[in-house]
């Protein structure tokens, strides 16, 4: 191996040299949306693909994300493998008609005959100033439907091989990026075309006292927390869902099993939240391990405010100290 | 003030209500054998419809949406179609589906809840039928645009009704094809009724084929329910797009002459006067009226047809009423390629629920 392919990167650049492997490896891998070919993408996940690629591979579609959604669908129903950008998570709604009632019903609808091998990306949750709509985190609406994969990496290491793993996966993937955390760190990643398991959560920390849960930016203020609890002599296991949907139980169950105690943690509204369902899979699995009630960390059930307001809404490293001090304490 | 630009919208027409030649035929009229074809086909499509009413309505299929009025250019739109094309329906496009070689058992399956019936065997590419209204327009400019990307010369046929043309799926559809000149054909089958909405509650557009000139496509009117007038743009459209001219939008102007499906009663708003005037302009009677003048039917001919026609269904109703159902694990097994662990505790439950009978199924 080269000293070229490992590459110091942040999670967008991760995004795009995934995005760059897997175009070169296998023709049928195409990128379309609004802004990603000449611009390279507003946040330039998709830049110099277009100059590498073409426009053929490389697509600027017409402003209509529920174009973009069905499109893809046609295009994976040709054995194409679209890569499809929603601009903002916020814009997503006017695709969800095809998402939900085709993308991810195409395999089951014609047992078989015909599939979506396409990854819907889009940019979420809050942290960066963007105006209304720019800023919510609506996983769990899609978490919720059958046949999609919803997947979050928190690093730029898990971006690029969950990204990899997303396009490579027969059935349709919603790979949502947090872009608080786009730029906020740099990892060595060794662009060399390994995939990592999606459907799996990744212990990113261990630990015997509490077993902390969560995905996407909230990992950066997660891990913070650990830090600090384990300077209080709290040993956090911390949890990166990464696939939101399905969800792997076993993992989380494991770690309750050991720790005896629950911490979830994500920036989401609370109500009908991913870390609802989470909860009563613990309560469902490992009731009889639990020393303390699973306490949630989250959003609040309210729109997400603008950003004069939205670190008052996002949750804060205090916020998850202060909850594990809660659970530990029973 | 100058003018900037000038539309027309032409239509076309060649046959009576009595099918008699209005006017020089389209030279699809010297092809004897595929206008043959086209009336059986038709007649097989009505047999089959008013089985599969009949099936509902003694309880042996679910909810089903009638093709009756439709089967002349749906026959049209199946023989245009060459087997490397896509078809992308919608659902009452039964006419099409035949000719595209979809089993009529598979389609009695699909209106009778199971899921098999859209697992088809002879055109594995085309799209299914799916409920959502106009959001096939999406997805077939979605393959038409990897036709075009693979520089192949196939083509893709997308039917919408009416109604379906109000939705911004249509209308950002063909702006799309418009805009990436791709492969398709819009067949708009305007039979006049979106469930109870009228045509003229649905656009205040004088033609729905206008509508293609806001996305630079050229668009046409045809008599839906004249063989000729149908045959002929069908032709003249996929030629064009397979040649790589671009996308055309076609109204084919017909009628539903049944109700919505069989949930629905359409005498609550529409008049039997306007019915019974339908029926006078009916596609297949009109066809076989042209065979009749032509030298080219007789009744014996009439009789035999029907008989093979009924034939055929029966076969297909026998078949369709003796497929027993998916095992219930199918409900799962489908999701995705693979089975997630998370869901391999429900699939065992479902195994267990239907050992035992518990899920409601006789043992």
């Amino acid at each position: 191996m080269s000293r070229a392919d490992v590459r110091e990167v942040t999670l967008v650049e991760a995004v795009n040299m995934a995005l760059a492997w897997e175009m070169a490896q296998d023709e049928s891998v195409i990128v379309l949306g609004e802004d990603v070919a000449t611009n390279g993408g507003v946040f330039r996940a998709t830049v110099g693909l277009r100059e590498r690629f073409g426009y053929k591979r490389v697509m600027d579609t017409p402003l209509a994300e529920n174009l973009i959604a069905g499109t893809a669908i046609g295009m994976a129903t040709q054995g194409l493998k679209p890569v499809a950008e929603f601009q903002f998570m916020g814009f997503i709604y006017a695709g969800m008609e095809q998402i939900i009632s085709h993308a991810a019903r195409m395999r089951n609808r014609t047992r078989g005959r015909l599939h979506c091998q396409i990854v819907y990306r889009a940019p979420f949750g809050g942290g960066i100033h963007a105006p209304e709509h720019h800023s919510e985190s609506t996983e769990a609406l899609f978490a919720h439907i059958p046949g999609l994969r919803v997947v979050v990496p928190s690093s730029p290491q898990r971006a690029y091989g969950l990204l990899l793993a997303a396009i490579r996966n027969p059935d349709p993937v919603l790979f949502l990026e947090p872009k608080r955390i786009y730029r906020a760190v740099t990892q060595s990643v060794v662009n060399n075309g390994e995939s990592l398991p999606l459907d799996t959560c990744y212990t990113l920390r261990e630990g015997d006292d509490v077993t902390l849960v969560t995905w996407g930016a909230c990992v950066m203020e997660t891990l913070q927390a650990a830090d600090t609890l384990a300077q209080q002599g709290v040993l956090a296991e911390v949890i990166d869902v990464a696939t939101v949907s399905p969800l792997d139980r076993e993992t989380l169950l494991c770690s309750v099993a050991k720790t005896g105690r629950a911490v979830i943690v994500h920036e989401a509204c609370r109500n009908g939240g991913v870390g609802a369902e989470i909860a009563a899979s613990i309560a469902e699995g490992a009731f009889l391990d639990l020393q303390a009630p699973v306490v949630r960390v989250t959003g609040y059930d309210t729109i997400m405010p603008y950003y004069r307001n939205e670190q008052a809404y996002l949750p804060q490293v205090q916020d998850i100290v202060e909850a594990v001090e809660q659970v530990i304490a029973l | 003030m100058k003018q900037r630009q000038e539309f027309h919208v032409d239509s076309a027409r060649y046959l009576d209500e009595q099918g008699r030649p209005l006017d020089d035929l389209p030279a699809q009229a010297n092809d004897v054998e595929r206008i043959l074809s086209a009336y059986r086909n038709t007649v097989l499509a009505r047999t089959f419809d008013a089985k599969a009413i009949a099936l509902q309505r003694t309880g042996k299929c679910g909810t089903y949406p009638s093709v009756l009025g439709h089967e002349v250019i749906g026959t049209a739109i199946g023989q245009s179609l060459a087997p490397s094309d896509v078809f992308v329906p919608y659902y009452r496009d039964q006419a099409a589906h035949i000719l595209r070689g979809v089993a009529l058992c598979d389609m009695l399956l699909y209106w009778g809840g199971d899921e098999r019936g859209s697992a088809w065997q002879n055109c594995p590419q085309d799209l299914p039928i799916a409920v959502p209204i106009a959001t096939q327009c999406c997805h077939a400019v979605g393959v038409a645009s990897a036709m075009k990307i693979r520089g192949e010369d196939r083509a893709v046929v997308c039917c919408v009704g009416d109604g379906g043309t109000s939705k911004g799926d249509f209308l950002e559809s063909i702006n799309l094809a418009g805009a990436w000149h791709l492969p398709v054909v819009f067949v708009v089958i305007n039979n006049q009724w979106a469930i109870s909405t009228p045509r003229n509650l649905q656009s205040g557009a004088e033609t729905l084929a206008q509508k293609a000139i806001s996305a630079g496509l050229p668009g046409h009117i045809v008599d839906g329910n004249d063989y000729f007038a149908s045959i002929e743009a069908m032709d003249t459209a996929l030629e064009r797009a397979r040649g790589g001219k671009g996308a055309t939008i076609i109204e084919a102007v017909t009628y539903r002459l049944g109700d919505h499906t069989t949930a629905d009663d359409a005498t609550r708003y529409r008049t039997a006067e306007a019915l019974k005037k339908a029926w006078e302009a009916d596609g297949i009677k009109r066809l076989q009226s042209y065979l009749h003048h032509s030298g080219l039917w007789a009744a014996d001919k009439e009789q035999a047809l029907q008989a093979e026609c009924k034939a055929a269904v029966d076969s297909a109703v026998a078949e369709y009423l003796a497929t027993e159902p998916e095992p219930h694990t199918a409900m799962v097994d489908y999701l995705f390629e693979s089975l997630p662990a998370s869901l391999q505790e429900q699939r065992e439950r479902i195994v267990r629920k239907s050992a035992t009978g518990a899920d409601g199924s006789a043992l």
